[in-house]
């Protein structure tokens, strides 16, 4: 690696490799910046905006943008988290998140995210959107009520899975949502198996296994440990 | 012919071509009335596509219906020049007169009303589509008799032929308009210079996009022409941005309907100058109407060896295509228009790459304006020194301005630029004006105080819309009119963007119902700040524009309407209550929350 491909996180020097994003090289470094939407294994999608950071006093997407040598890059400043709580409330308030209720609750991204931050409280009034649970398929129940748009999914079962089980269609706050595969839009009707990629991305509630309920005691689950923060190399897979 | 053979003709007709979806789709629809769940099933078979990718772009799309829609679909335009011609009581009478509630379709399969964004007619409103096909200036005696074809279920094509009339209303000429280019000429004057020349000409015009940004034309093409194609079958593309959706703006449906052959001359200039052979118009859906017009005036460009192989005698080839889009703002963005041409949601890229390296199906693409294409004929013809002359030294020609609103004289202008917004306002016979907004809800709201400014790149850019508005109108409706619009035109990618547009439309209702409170503006200026930075694309960076312009600008229009206290909930126990009051069809005091607690109060 070339000496001068460093760039500045939060005043810290961060190596890169050329063509890896600023999340990417962040994270191969062990430093976190909030996301949602990124996961390592798979391209960028670019659509929650939680790794908004400045890069030299403009903001961009940090799963999008590439390293350059000597960016001074902005990431966990009190402007930046403010943007970023403000940006967990207006996931929580589009969707209905319960999470005492949720099997996620302790292995959610988005709880741990929120957690993270110290968000209090969803500020805004609720939504409290009609989205219809799928109990159709004999191994997978998906619950849309958590679904954050972030397409891993979709993503997963086209790259990984070679099946094309889901796909974002529909426009804006109400049209926006994943589609399923089949005439019926069911998933009990697609070749989608427990076993698929697909199956288990999901960072929040949405793609849940059946049968499975509570397996890891709340208390003892992954962001229970520790805070998302001081994860960041174990989520890289 | 059976439902399914429809569809098969159809999708036969584009060769099975998944990246033709949204023609396929249009085209079925235009047939069956709707697009089913077997429909849809069926051209994903066809074109090799996953039924979920059809879904997904079927359902993105405001035109297209995947649920049964009325044999007769009325949607009214709701620009706020469309509100302030009265649209609003007119929807409301034929709602009435027909016994529908608004966007529901009627019990028998018969009629839906609605509304839908700007139709682009704001000088002739209030403007409505029926099944898709335009028309202009309703009146209440046209609501009426509008009403009684629908019940004697009349086919729209036997409608009176005058209700679709729909007119230039040219008040203002300068080079571009008043031109007198003959079809073939300025084309034949670009051959004759050669590309690196006609580029040149390009760069020494100085020309800048007409579509808002103002990017270098000559720099775009440049580097469309030396962006390497990509794949086995390497290609560079021409796109005329023609989804001219920017409420107020008109200038581009005037420019397809009487100077088409000038824009389809311009996109083969342009086709010339960077190595394309193939150039897409994409259409926005409102003006599907010109469609067979314009696909004529291609039949006679290629009847004369303007289009198509050998074109004038030379080696160049060129060929021209029309995509029609589907009632999707965002598409006016360059990247999202791409995806919709290629079948898929428009949802704006991830950038760089910028199209000029990766567009239409991975090639290179330039995308311009209409207005743009067309001005590249006048430096075809005149040369760029010439073009150069006309303007300023930084915003060079002429730019064409939609006017509507408050205002004598409606229609296009074309002036050189560095007109002030006084002059167009004297022009138009406008009088008593509070406010102007310049380049639509995206745009600035210009105060009576900042009428001298000037309709140029280094001071107030425009994509063409000018509203103009007198001193009797609410600026805070204004406002709320273009918050509604950005919340339904969001294409919902990015957070910011699809939750905060409708933050902001809910935060604005609630200020309407007088319920708002100080509180509620500082946080109308949070979520500005948020979605100014954090948003995908222009959308949501300009979304609360009109907002942040009318508080900062108008903000006594806002404050009568603020309850004197520091805090006011969003939620609304009476309001909460009207859907059991709907329920039960009570509407008396007691089914009130207000009245209640009086009452217990007095007990």
């Amino acid at each position: 690696m070339n000496a001068t491909n460093t760039f500045q996180l939060d005043g810290e020097e961060i190596p890169f490799a050329p063509g890896q994003t600023i999340i990417q090289a962040a994270a191969a470094h062990g430093a976190y910046i909030p996301h949602l939407c990124w996961h390592p294994d798979f391209s960028p999608h670019g659509s929650c905006k939680l790794c908004t950071v400045k890069v030299n006093g403009r903001f961009g997407s940090a799963c999008t943008m590439e390293a350059q040598p000597g960016m001074e890059v902005e990431n966990r400043t009190a402007e930046l988290d403010d943007k970023r709580r403000t940006l967990l409330q207006m996931f929580f308030v589009e969707g209905n998140h319960f999470c005492p209720s949720c099997e996620k609750s302790g292995n959610c991204v988005l709880q741990a995210t929120a957690y993270e931050l110290k968000m209090m409280s969803p500020h805004f009034d609720m939504f409290y959107p009609d989205r219809p649970v799928d109990a159709s398929h004999p191994d997978i129940l998906l619950d849309f009520n958590r679904c954050i748009m972030c397409s891993l999914c979709v993503t997963a079962s086209r790259e990984v899975d070679g099946k094309n089980v889901f796909a974002m269609g529909g426009r804006g706050i109400l049209g926006r949502r994943i589609h399923i595969n089949s005439e019926s839009g069911r998933l009990g009707d697609t070749d989608f198996a427990a076993t698929d990629r697909a199956a288990s991305i999901c960072p929040v509630g949405v793609i849940l296994h059946k049968r499975k309920g509570f397996a890891v005691p709340i208390g003892e689950r992954t962001y229970d440990l520790a805070p998302i923060s001081a994860q960041v190399k174990e989520t890289r897979s | 012919m059976s439902d399914t053979d429809v569809i098969d003709a159809v999708v036969d007709r584009h060769r099975r071509d998944g990246t033709r979806l949204m023609q396929i789709l249009r085209e079925i629809q235009e047939q069956l009335g709707w697009l089913s769940p077997a429909t849809l099933t069926r051209v994903a078979a066809a074109v090799g596509w996953p039924r979920a990718m059809v879904s997904g772009t079927a359902s993105f799309y405001s035109f297209f219906h995947t649920r049964p829609r009325g044999k007769y679909c009325v949607l009214w335009s709701d620009n706020i020049t469309d509100r302030m011609l009265g649209n609003a009581d007119l929807m409301e009478a034929m709602c009435k007169k027909l016994w529908l509630e608004p966007g529901r379709v009627s019990e028998d399969g018969l009629v839906s009303v609605n509304t839908t964004s700007c139709t682009g007619m704001c000088d002739q409103g209030p403007a409505l589509l029926v099944n898709y096909r335009a028309i202009t200036r309703m009146t209440p005696s046209r609501v009426g008799e509008m009403v009684g074809l629908i019940r004697d279920q009349t086919p729209v094509a036997e409608w009176p032929a005058e209700w679709f009339a729909v007119d230039d209303n040219i008040r203002r000429k300068d080079i571009l308009l008043a031109n007198d280019l003959v079809p073939g000429q300025a084309l034949s004057a670009a051959l004759e210079r050669g590309p690196e020349k006609m580029l040149a000409a390009v760069k020494d015009a100085r020309l800048r996009g007409r579509g808002g940004a103002g990017f270098s034309t000559g720099l775009k093409w440049e580097a469309c022409r030396n962006a390497a194609g990509s794949g086995t079958a390497p290609a560079r593309y021409v796109v005329c941005n023609a989804d001219e959706g920017e409420p107020g703006t008109f200038k581009d449906r005037v420019l397809l309907t009487s100077y088409a052959y000038l824009v389809f001359e311009g996109m083969s200039i342009a086709g010339f100058v960077v190595g394309a052979k193939k150039g897409l118009l994409y259409l926005r859906g409102e003006y599907r109407y010109l469609l067979e017009p314009l696909e004529s005036t291609l039949a006679a460009r290629r009847k004369n060896n303007l289009l198509g192989k050998n074109i004038l005698g030379t080696d160049f080839e060129f060929h021209i295509e029309i995509h029609l889009g589907a009632g999707a703002y965002v598409c006016g963005e360059e990247s999202a228009l791409i995806e919709s041409l290629e079948g898929k949601p428009g949802r704006p890229r991830i950038r760089p790459p910028f199209p000029v390296t990766s567009g239409y199906l991975g090639q290179p693409t330039t995308v311009n304006n209409v207005e743009t294409l067309a001005a590249s004929c006048l430096i075809a013809a005149h040369g760029g020194e010439w073009y150069a002359q006309h303007g300023t030294e930084k915003s060079t020609g002429t730019k064409i301005l939609s006017v509507s609103g408050d205002c004598e004289r409606p229609g296009i202008y074309e002036y050189p630029y560095g007109v002030s917004v006084r002059q167009v306002l004297e022009d138009c016979g406008a009088t008593d004006s509070q406010a102007v907004q310049n380049s639509g809800p995206s745009g600035v709201c210009v105060a009576e105080d900042e009428f001298g400014r000037r309709i140029a790149f280094e001071d107030l850019p425009t994509a063409g819309a000018f509203m103009v508005f007198d001193e009797t109108r609410d600026m805070f409706e204004v406002a709320r009119n273009f918050a509604h619009f950005f919340a339904h035109e969001s294409c919902g990618f990015c957070t910011p963007c699809r939750v905060g547009t409708t933050l902001v439309r809910n935060m604005m209702d609630k200020i309407a119902r007088n319920h708002g409170s100080p509180y509620d503006i500082d946080e109308l200026f949070k979520l500005h700040r948020l979605m100014q930075g954090a948003s995908h694309c222009g959308l949501g960076n300009s979304a609360c524009n009109p907002v942040f312009d009318t508080l900062n600008k108008f903000r006594p229009a806002y404050e009568r309407r603020l309850k004197s206290l520091d805090y006011e909930p969003a939620f609304d126990l009476d309001a909460a209550l009207s859907q059991a009051r709907q329920m039960t069809g009570r509407d008396d005091a007691g089914a009130h929350f207000a009245a209640n607690s009086e009452d217990e109060a007095k007990a």
